[in-house]
């Protein structure tokens, strides 16, 4: 190489570093794609997709994350399953008929096989839920088995509510009266069959399951740690989600950048989480292939139910106040970029009852007039002193929103307002659920099913799993009841959104945005749809 | 030269409980309740907290935790991550990858830097030895995740050269690109530690006389010159070498290359003592031998340079 071309090499290559870095680089289109425009698509084209190593053996009743929720989803088969606009539909079932609102009978179809030739009946759900339910299985997701008649959560127990009525019949009695809603849960990967093969050595049918479902295991070796899962489409499955290409590849990435860059270098067919630092030009860079749509993830910050003058009357008040004095349309648009979306109520638009027009919802508009007139009357009970404080986690990406969000507030009702940061998840958590904290902190729900009762009764109701701030309050308590139990799914919605008017005068959580699932997809890659949970449909995809 | 590598190696041992035992403690003094995070927003039965905990002995008091840690080493058995797997496999599984990458880095490192330091000493003053040493520093400035994104968005996604990231092509050839980020972030104090050396041997009586012998310059560049030139620059190495283990988490998670830096991030995330303190006791000792290796190397290189035997 000549003198001149390494000093030239140099030069371009820190102007082309100072030009990254100043954001100019925007604009730009993929180069290289494998895919070739074409109309039907490939059948046995295999779809890459982005994923994260499973955190857990690939057991359905102890993987409650995304990463090994998506493989399960994909080689599983449940009684049903979600479709793309959340509704529930039957897939290992016949039927799944709720008697009265505590008992529910489920009539599986016959012929269904594991990719072991074992065939799926009511023994195969009666003894993955068993074995889930048992307390010194120490399971992840031992509590979905808890509405149960028999479940003890402290001891081994058997779930007596279980009972095989012939091979393709079982009945399901609960413990309490929430049938209706129970059965709206049963697309969970939680309750997911098992083959009796899996009770041999449940470790290491965790590292090679054997499903049910759509796909299935490439190879003995399919799961490498660490790097991808191979799964190919599994001509047995008889359901409702047909496999439309051959297969899918799930490349597991450490950080969303690099998978950002993969499916920019074309080595990515499907990406379901744009970076941050992508926010602002991933709808350029990716034009009609990029996806922004409201998720089942409702965010908030949450005030303890005890805080100094944030109880009774002038809690009341001051609650509305503070959430008053948000702007979410501009901080959504500044600090998000546009990838969040303003909430109106307390579930997310992707659930089938959200509304945008409930009674009191208005507490959740920016209206600085009102804020400072409702604090006032607060003062007039009892005077403010002190600072309002949002405490987070700085290892998750919240410091931005929530100074923005104090800065609303305190520019808003005149008060000394700011972020509390926590160095992690952990740390926030451990204080959170030993009741330590004293500021507001926040707070955020991704939906397990799409349910508005998922929404609503783990957080607010008396008593409940993660009722963070202990909220009581009777007649939400009764209106979710009400719901759980109601016989068809317009008067459930009716009670829920009841209840949430409720919530919105009394505001345990101020609500902020609706995160949306931000993700594109490469050239050549069509039918990309991505269902309730914010993970793409990975049977619809074609390619080539 | 036997007894002294044997004392080098004895002298592992109080490193590594010392090593061990003081990572042991960070990971313990840590805050928050790692079992708890596992359940992200929901929260689950104090009965299952418990009986998790337990699980992994984090209900006992540190002492007893290093314990069980340390009687579990001797037995070969380095402990069990949160998934299960058995820190011995995710190691095995790892150490190569990441091994791979700091070899081919040290080996552009070192190329670079003596092709490119010799040539600067032998035109000193001229254009080469300028360009030379402002790229130098520019490398030398940028962070090393700047540096990998930049390479990554214009070798990888704009001219196709290289693939974007790792991930299952972590052999050889899939390293290139990490291996010359790093490579090239390491090499400029390598690069100018050479070309003083260089200047300064060739000023020495032994060259001059090489010389007066009517040598040819291919004879005496190489042999009296060159690996005379090449202490320091090995020394510098031995040094980077911690620099790349560091460096290696950051470009393991641009690249999305399976090695230890990327367990080893994911592991503090979620306060997995085992693996943690597993994986920097390795790095440790890695360090340690490589000094020793280069301590080695020198007598080997100059033989005035020798070991009490």
């Amino acid at each position: 190489m000549k003198r001149s071309k390494i000093a030239l090499a140099s030069l371009t290559l820190l102007t082309a570093g100072v030009i990254a870095l100043s954001g100019c680089a925007g604009g730009g289109g993929t180069t290289g794609d494998n895919g070739k425009t074409n109309g039907g698509g490939n059948a046995s084209a295999i779809i890459t997709v982005n994923g994260n190593e499973p955190e857990n053996p690939l057991i359905p009743t102890n993987t409650n994350e995304v990463g090994g929720g998506k493989i399960l989803d994909s080689v599983f088969a449940g009684l049903a399953y979600y479709d793309g606009d959340g509704k529930l539909v039957n897939d290992m079932a016949e039927s799944i008929t709720v008697d009265d609102p505590s008992n529910l009978t489920i009539k599986l179809k016959k012929g269904n096989k594991f990719t072991n030739d074992e065939e799926v009946t009511a023994d195969s759900f009666i003894n993955a839920w068993q074995y889930g339910a048992k307390f010194s299985n120490k399971q992840l997701n031992s509590s979905w088995f808890a509405d149960i008649e028999g479940f003890d959560p402290a001891k081994d127990s058997e779930l007596t509510g279980l009972k095989k009525v012939d091979d393709y019949t079982f009945t399901v009695k609960l413990n309490s009266p929430v049938a209706a809603d129970w059965s709206q849960r049963l697309g969970y990967s939680a309750y997911y069959p098992l083959p009796s093969v899996a009770f041999d050595d449940m470790k290491s049918f965790g590292e090679h399951p054997i499903g049910n479902g759509p796909y299935k295991l490439a190879s003995d070796s399919a799961w490498q740690h660490d790097i991808q899962i191979d799964l190919v489409k599994n001509d047995g499955y008889t359901g409702g989600r047909q496999v439309k290409n051959g297969g899918i590849t799930i490349k597991f990435y450490a950080s969303q950048d690099s998978a950002y860059a993969d499916l920019q270098g074309g080595n990515l067919d499907v990406l379901d989480a744009i970076p941050p630092s992508a926010f602002a030009t991933f709808e350029s860079d990716l034009g009609d292939r990029a996806v922004n749509q409201p998720a089942a993830i409702f965010q908030s910050f949450s005030i303890p139910g005890d805080a100094a003058h944030f109880t009774g009357q002038e809690g009341e008040l001051r609650r509305q106040a503070i959430s008053l004095a948000i702007n979410r349309e501009q901080i959504t648009k500044t600090i998000f970029n546009d990838t969040r979306t303003p909430a109106s109520d307390f579930t997310s638009p992707v659930i089938n009852g959200w509304s945008d027009s409930l009674a009191g919802a208005d507490v959740l508009k920016y209206n600085a007039d009102e804020a400072k007139k409702l604090w006032a009357e607060a003062d007039a009970i009892s005077k403010w002193s002190g600072s309002f404080q949002i405490a987070y986690n700085a290892d998750g990406g919240h410091k931005e929103w929530v100074d923005a969000v104090s800065n609303s507030i305190k520019n808003t009702l005149g008060i000394d307002a700011s972020g509390k940061s926590y160095v992690d998840f952990a740390t926030l958590r451990a204080d959170v659920n030993a009741r330590k904290i004293k500021t507001a902190f926040r707070t955020g729900w991704q939906a397990d099913y799409p349910g508005m009762y998922n929404f609503l009764q783990p957080l607010y109701s008396t008593g409940a799993s993660s009722n963070d701030t202990d909220y009581s309050n009777k007649q939400f308590d009764a209106l979710l009841a009400s719901g759980a139990s109601a016989a068809d799914q317009d008067t459930a919605i009716a009670d829920y959104q009841k209840a949430q008017e409720i919530l919105l005068k009394d505001l345990p959580a101020i609500p902020l945005w609706y995160s949306n699932v931000t993700g594109g997809f490469g050239k050549g890659v069509n039918n990309v749809t991505f269902g309730w949970n914010s993970v793409p449909l990975y049977y619809e995809i074609t390619k080539g | 030269m036997f007894a002294y590598i044997v004392r080098r190696v004895l002298q592992l041992i109080p490193v590594f409980i010392g090593a061990t035992l003081l990572i042991y403690f960070l990971v313990f003094a840590m805050p928050g309740d790692p079992i708890a995070a596992l359940f992200g927003d929901k929260q689950p039965t104090p009965e299952l907290l418990e009986q998790l905990r337990a699980q992994y002995h984090l209900d006992q008091p540190f002492l007893v935790q290093y314990w069980f840690y340390l009687s579990g080493i001797f037995r070969g058995d380095m402990g069990t991550t949160f998934s299960g797997q058995s820190v011995n496999d995710v190691l095995a599984r790892t150490l190569p990858v990441t091994a791979r990458l700091a070899v081919m880095s040290i080996a552009i490192e070192f190329v670079l830097s003596i092709i490119i330091g010799t040539i600067s000493a032998l035109r000193k003053g001229k254009l080469f030895d300028h360009g030379a040493l402002m790229a130098g520093l520019v490398f030398l400035s940028v962070p090393v995740f700047v540096l990998g994104f930049v390479a990554q968005y214009f070798l990888a996604i704009k001219l196709g050269w290289f693939n974007a990231t790792v991930g299952a092509d972590n052999g050889w050839n899939g390293l290139w690109l990490p291996a010359l980020v790093l490579g090239v972030s390491l090499f400029a104090t390598s690069m100018r530690l050479m070309r003083g050396s260089v200047i300064d041997t060739m000023n020495q009586d032994w060259v001059r006389t090489a010389y007066s012998k009517g040598l040819s310059r291919n004879r005496v560049l190489p042999i009296h010159v060159l690996r005379n030139s090449l202490i320091p620059v090995i020394t510098n190495s031995a040094t980077n070498f911690g620099v790349l283990l560091v460096g290696a988490t950051v470009t393991e998670a641009v690249f999305n290359i399976p090695g230890v830096g990327n367990t080893l991030y994911h592991a503090t995330l979620q306060h997995e003592g085992p693996t943690i303190v597993s994986f920097v006791t390795v790095f440790v000792i890695l360090y340690v031998l490589v000094n020793l290796l280069v301590d080695l190397l020198y007598g080997l290189l100059d033989p005035r340079i020798r070991y009490v035997k």
